[in-house]
């Protein structure tokens, strides 16, 4: 029978199946981090369980750590406390653990990628939604919860009921300035954050083959903006180039096994999706967030929109809170909100082509004096990849503070928060009411835009910096 | 997990759509490394209002809330059930969950049912009526009622079954131990490890 990618990798990892109940499904890779998983932890504990496949277990810290300063203890007692547990349990379940200062520390969706730990046709979970990033590799890759974690920790299976499964073909070339950012805002702003409820997204298309892995990863990581658990794409040469030589990818003999049949890993011709949405990439142009979910955005060019714009009730009702608390008025030109902070990072936006494309705009420019810009690598590796490559040096001249790895401003855990009522332009992934801080205003935009912003000091592209300084 | 069959409570009126989980819990409360004790951070934020309807003293004691479409959105913390749980809310009505939050709840023991919008709207015209009236939550019959409105509402059954019966996911799953055990020596062996 003709089955989907998603339809391939479950199938791939049936356990057991009976009429009625829940397939259950082995798990190849389980991340953790500090956050989620101490109570999964202690119910391992309070049952006398064991981690049944410590070395399918990896554990970074990554949500709370600071981003200077880390030679020294963790300030905030008890974020302290939480990384310690961490690192209490992992010692005594077996678990390998990349701490603070170790070379492989990072955002765990940055790291399991760089490692080649993510690979096609892979079960993968972690107690965070955005692990849809690892649907990049054709590896079918969700979000769970700490009940969830302490599951698998015990049996490295999960219950789960099938998904459907959504095309989201993305046809045609991007214009010039235009990333896989404004692709993956642009997808949400069209199906909402509910339009992926109890799906798995595919992306396909031209304008999804021309992408590079981390470009991939990006769409992907945000999969979850739309409602879907996750979102994945075939994995092809460009995957196969990203994973050669990684180091736990395979080597020699098995490496030639592996890719024959990863390259099975495709959407059969004549197999069919429940949904299908599809979207021209040559129509796109940068996106950005104008209100407090993912799916309230619209091109940078446009403006504010107005509760009259609701197509009904509930959404008049969206529109006119989400104005309120970002502190608009409808109408305004996008273009024309300024902005406080500037942060560049995240497991969407914080790998290091995001930095290059973030320095090459910063190049010969300074950050607005009005701005508080930073850049928080997604990894340790990804730091020194950017230092060799002194994408540091560019920043600090214009004025970015460069820190170092972790979540960090994305969801405030840390010290790094946008203060109240303070407006911020974000790589990250959700611009929530508090998400970068209590009462913090938050855009969700590309690194370009990002960069762009800092310098212009309000919502811009570099397409608009180099039309000012002309 | 506590067995949930019929519930009767009184019910919160959240009149808000696309209500995330940073929203029910926000991340600063996510540092703490208990299980329980967690009401105090329930919609943290949006308490800080003092118009906010879980601080009217009309509704200090809802077992049942009732809420716009897409309950749940967002991150995946489970933290988000335990503030729901801890502060007493043993139901979630809605006309939409995001399927993480939904999976977490029927994991231990917070009944997500999902019921039409209209019945949505019409349960909080009643509630915000008479914010005693009793809502009754009946799981094996699939139905609330409230008033004169009886209405059905949806959840899948192996949820309602593993619900109505209590029963903790691994210990049941470890039932096929056997069967997991014959899956790994299957697996090929160049597939990653993280040692």
């Amino acid at each position: 029978m003709a089955k989907t990618l998603a339809e391939k990798v479950w199938d791939a990892h049936v356990v057991r199946r009976v009429e009625g109940e829940p397939d259950l499904l082995y798990i190849d890779l389980h991340l953790t981090h500090e956050v989620t998983s101490p109570q999964a932890f202690d119910g391992l504990r309070g049952a006398d369980r064991q981690v049944r496949r410590p070395d399918l277990t990896l554990s970074t810290e990554d949500h709370n750590v600071p981003t200077f300063d880390i030679d020294k203890p963790i300030a905030d007692p008890i974020s302290r406390a939480q990384v310690e547990a961490l690192r209490i349990n992992a010692d005594e379940f077996g678990v390998p653990i990349f701490s603070l200062g170790n070379i492989e520390q990072g955002i765990v969706h940055v790291v399991g990628p760089q490692l080649g730990l993510t690979q096609p046709g892979m079960t993968v979970v972690c107690g965070d939604s955005h692990t849809s990033t690892h649907g990049a590799f054709g590896a079918l890759a969700f979000g769970i919860g700490t009940s969830e974690v302490e599951h698998v920790l015990a049996t490295q299976t999960l219950p789960l009921k099938p998904f459907k499964t959504m095309a989201i073909e993305i046809e045609g070339t991007l214009p010039d300035g235009v990333t896989s950012k404004d692709i993956i805002l642009a997808v949400i702003a069209k199906i909402g954050t509910g339009g992926g409820q109890g799906y798995v997204l595919e992306y396909r298309g031209e304008a999804i083959r021309a992408l590079s892995m981390e470009a991939r990863m990006t769409v992907c990581n945000m999969s979850i903006e739309a409602g879907a658990r996750a979102g994945l794409i075939a994995p092809d040469q460009i995957t196969f180039d990203y994973l050669e030589g990684r180091e736990h990818a395979p080597k020699g003999a098995d490496w030639d096994t592996a890719v024959e049949y990863w390259k099975t890993l495709v959407t059969d011709d004549d197999a069919t999706f429940d949904a299908v949405v599809t979207l021209d990439a040559s129509t796109l142009s940068p996106f950005v967030t104008w209100g407090t979910n993912p799916g309230q955005g619209l091109p940078l060019s446009a403006s504010v929109p107005s509760p009259d714009d609701a197509r009904d009730e509930n959404e008049r009702v969206s529109i006119e809170r989400a104005l309120e608390y970002m502190g608009l008025t409808a109408g305004t030109p996008m273009k024309e909100i300024t902005v406080d902070t500037v942060f560049i990072g995240s497991c969407t936006n914080g790998r290091i082509e995001d930095l290059r494309e973030a320095a090459a705009v910063f190049d010969g420019r300074q950050v607005a004096e009005t701005v508080t810009a930073i850049v928080v690598p997604g990894s340790v590796r990804v730091r020194l990849q950017a230092e060799a490559e002194g994408l540091d040096k560019i920043f600090t001249a214009a004025g970015v503070e460069w820190r170092n790895a972790g979540c960090s401003m994305c969801l405030a855990m840390n010290a790094d928060k946008v203060a109240p009522g303070k407006r911020s332009a974000s790589t990250s992934n959700r611009n929530f009411e508090g998400r970068q801080g209590p009462g913090s205003r938050t855009h969700l935009v590309s690194p370009q835009v990002a960069a762009a912003t800092a310098v212009a000091g309000h919502l811009a592209s570099p397409a608009d910096l180099v039309a000012s300084n002309a | 997990m506590e067995k949930f069959t019929v519930h009767t409570g009184h019910a919160l009126p959240l009149r808000r759509s696309n209500v995330d989980t940073d929203q029910i819990i926000p991340a600063e409360y996510l540092k703490r490394i208990s299980r329980h004790g967690f009401e105090d951070a329930l919609f943290a934020a949006w308490r800080q209002d003092p118009d906010f309807i879980l601080n009217d003293p009309t509704y200090s004691d809802v077992s049942v809330l009732v809420a716009g479409p897409d309950f749940g959105t967002g991150s995946s913390r489970e933290h988000a059930v335990w503030a729901l749980q801890d502060y007493g809310f043993r139901v979630v009505l809605s006309s939409r969950f995001a399927d993480i939050f939904r999976g977490n709840s029927g994991k231990i023991g917070l009944l997500t049912a999902v019921v039409d919008e209209a019945v949505i709207e019409q349960i909080w015209a009643i509630v915000e009526a008479d914010p005693t009236a009793e809502v009754t939550v009946d799981l094996p019959a699939r139905e609330v009622r409230v008033g004169h409105l009886v209405a059905t509402f949806d959840v899948d059954d192996y949820t309602a079954w593993r619900l109505i019966e209590g029963l903790d996911d691994i210990g049941l799953t470890l039932r096929h131990e056997e069967l997991i055990t014959e899956f790994e020596a299957s697996r090929p062996s160049w597939l990653p490890t993280t040692r």
